[in-house]
């Protein structure tokens, strides 16, 4: 496998590359030629191996950032750096090509190929990068057994119940090996025993692996567990659990917010 | 993405929707089938007609009043026998002239009758065109000299008028007039469903008579030397234009004949696979049609590829390679289908088909090409799908 060479250590110490970098990142959206502003302004840095959840309302800008951290969409104003790389000046393939190395999905509604068997789905990613076929399902079956689907490889979509159909998404998320992983309410379609369980499997994959968990969510109790948590408001961070959001990370005495993200 | 790997996801796209896939196929099929089969049908029709052309015989020339152009009106001859024998000496060798003064008439035997072509001809006839007689004899130098009332039929005249008899020396009526049996042709058959044994040779001289008419309606030479058969041609003409100021006349060769049924029959080869063409085009509307509504069935599965890391190349390839996979399989079925009807039709009805390696290689590369031209557009619009977009898709 082929892969660009990353710092070692993603255990989110000072100096460290961020997992994200966000300074002042603003999306705009022309309807019809009316300007609606979605993000106005977002300073946010996510160390690597962080875990952070994104509240508020709907219509808040969480999901417009949701789309900007995963580089499915570029800022028309403002500085986003993902993995160490500046998106603004990206063109569509070499954004594909960045989410492919360095973004891993988890979407409410598991988006699974229909008629794909599960290790077929989750060696997807691997496709577009040029992965063997039979290199493919070794490591597709590997990241199922991480996942605890080892014995569900070549089961569909459709054979699968809803807590196992998102665990193959996690898994497909995480074959990559990549530095960010955004769950967009990863529990939204679940019922709260199999949600919990699906919540424990990514913590676990957050700590195991180092990969960054950036989770959407609107349940209060489900926020609660992330180490850390921002709030969002009319396209604005109006909190963050973190007071100093810069290079510190969970460290006491970080130095003071650079950005607007106080209040 | 590897192409390999396109292949398949397109493959499976099809099968996932069988249905569907065969109802767009069916477009190109018949499409595809329509130009083999028509282009076969033009091609194996001017075949016929040019091996008919050459079995006239070789090195051969006619001689008609006018012009022998496509479209031209056929003109009243002012050839007469005596233009014949100035012809005679032009070439050198009477023997080699042919004459025919042609008309319908109908001819009975008994109670039987047939309305057929009666040709007035000399005794030179089967040896400037080939033409054998089966049975009896043909007509000879005295025959024609006195306009003695003797008939040559052809052999589907002869199976009419005498099904159960030889036809050899019996009588039959000519338009009224008694004439004698001497000989029958051997068979030629049909071509283009035309009978060519549906005919009577009887001397130039009788026929005249018959039709009371001094004309001749064209003359026919076998030029002894192949190399000077234009120049023979020219100079026969000459001596015409010398002996009727005013009037035209055409000398022109098997080789022109040919090249003007060529011509009619090249176009209407080109007009039957335009028309052919045609319903390749809908089959073609179809295909980009179906492409269109799956793109837009899938749309969350292209934002889901999207977002993990399908450029919008892979995405276009895949929908590219999946319309000509449509047109490519419903191609070959239709090459197939287009060969089998064209032996069918080969066999079972009077309509000549051939079937060339162009025709099959024009008809596949452009049903290819038609799943290329029409892929690419929805191929295009799936490629430019906005991720974020298409993931909220429902």
């Amino acid at each position: 496998m082929s892969r660009d060479p990353r710092p070692a250590d993603r255990g989110g110490r000072a100096g460290a590359v961020p997992a994200i970098e966000a300074v002042d990142v603003s999306r705009t959206y022309q309807l019809d030629g009316v300007s609606v502003p979605a993000l106005r302004g977002v300073t946010l840095t996510v160390p690597a191996g962080d875990y952070v959840a994104l509240i508020g309302p709907s219509g808040s800008g969480k999901s417009t950032l949701m789309h900007l951290l995963g580089g499915l969409d570029r800022p028309t104003a403002g500085r986003l750096v993902i993995d160490g790389r500046v998106v603004g000046g990206l063109s569509a393939p070499e954004l594909a090509r960045l989410r492919n190395q360095t973004i891993g999905f988890v979407f409410q509604a598991f988006h699974l190929l229909p008629r794909t068997s599960a290790v077929e789905n989750v060696a997807l990613p691997l496709v577009y990068r040029g992965v063997g076929a039979r290199e493919r399902r070794e490591r597709a079956a590997a990241m199922l057994g991480r996942v605890g689907l080892g014995h569900r490889l070549d089961h569909r979509p459709n054979q699968l119940s809803g807590g196992e159909q998102q665990r193959v998404a996690i898994a497909r998320a995480l074959v990559t090996d990549p530095t960010v992983l955004l769950a967009d309410e990863p529990t939204g379609n679940l019922d709260s025993t199999t949600g919990a369980a699906v919540l424990e499997l990514l913590e676990q994959l957050n700590t195991e692996s180092g990969v960054a968990l950036v989770m959407v969510t609107h349940d209060a109790e489900v926020a609660a567990r992330a180490r850390r948590r921002i709030a969002m408001r009319d396209g604005v961070i109006v909190a963050d659990s973190d007071a100093g959001p810069a290079t510190g990370g969970a460290g006491p005495g970080g130095g003071p917010a650079e950005g607007g993200a106080g209040s | 993405m590897r192409l390999a790997e396109a292949w398949r996801v397109a493959s499976d796209a099809l099968r996932a929707n069988r249905m569907r896939s065969l109802l767009t196929m069916l477009g190109v099929i018949i499409g595809v089938a329509s130009v083999v089969l028509l282009v076969a049908i033009g091609t194996g029709t001017k075949q016929t007609v040019e091996q008919q052309v050459e079995g006239l015989g070789s090195n051969l020339l006619l001689v008609v009043p006018g012009r022998l152009d496509v479209g031209s009106a056929p003109a009243v001859s002012p050839l007469t026998l005596q233009d014949v024998d100035a012809v005679g000496r032009v070439v050198g060798d009477p023997g080699r002239v042919a004459v025919t003064v042609a008309s319908g008439a109908t001819v009975r035997a008994g109670t039987r009758q047939d309305f057929t072509t009666v040709q007035g001809v000399l005794e030179t006839t089967p040896a400037v065109f080939a033409r054998d007689v089966a049975r009896g004899r043909y007509l000879s130098r005295s025959d024609v000299d006195t306009g003695r009332r003797v008939a040559i039929l052809g052999d589907s005249v002869a199976r009419i008028l005498f099904p159960d008899r030889e036809a050899v020396g019996q009588q039959i009526n000519v338009a009224g007039v008694r004439f004698r049996v001497i000989g029958v042709f051997a068979p030629l058959g049909q071509s283009l469903g035309v009978d060519r044994d549906d005919e009577v040779h009887i001397p130039v001289t009788a026929a005249q008579r018959l039709y009371g008419t001094q004309r001749v309606d064209a003359i026919a030479v076998k030029a002894p030397d192949r190399e000077r058969i234009d120049e023979l041609g020219e100079r026969i003409v000459a001596e015409l234009n010398g002996r009727h100021p005013g009037t035209e006349f055409s000398a022109v060769t098997q080789e022109q004949i040919l090249g003007v049924l060529g011509d009619i029959l090249g176009i209407l080869t080109g007009v039957l696979a335009a028309i052919a063409g045609i319903s390749l085009l809908v089959g073609g509307v179809g295909v980009s049609n179906i492409m269109l509504v799956s793109v837009r069935e899938r749309t969350r599965e292209i934002g889901l590829r999207k977002a993990v890391g399908a450029r919008p190349r892979d995405i276009g390839v895949q929908f590219l390679l999946e319309a000509v996979l449509l047109t490519a399989i419903g191609g070959l079925t239709g090459m197939a289908l287009g060969v089998g009807g064209a032996l069918l039709v080969a066999a079972v009805s009077p309509i000549p088909a051939a079937v060339t390696w162009w025709s099959l290689a024009l008809a596949f590369s452009v049903s290819a090409a038609v799943g290329i031209v029409f892929g690419v557009v929805p191929a295009q619009r799936a490629a430019r799908l906005d991720p974020v977009v298409a993931l909220r898709a429902e």
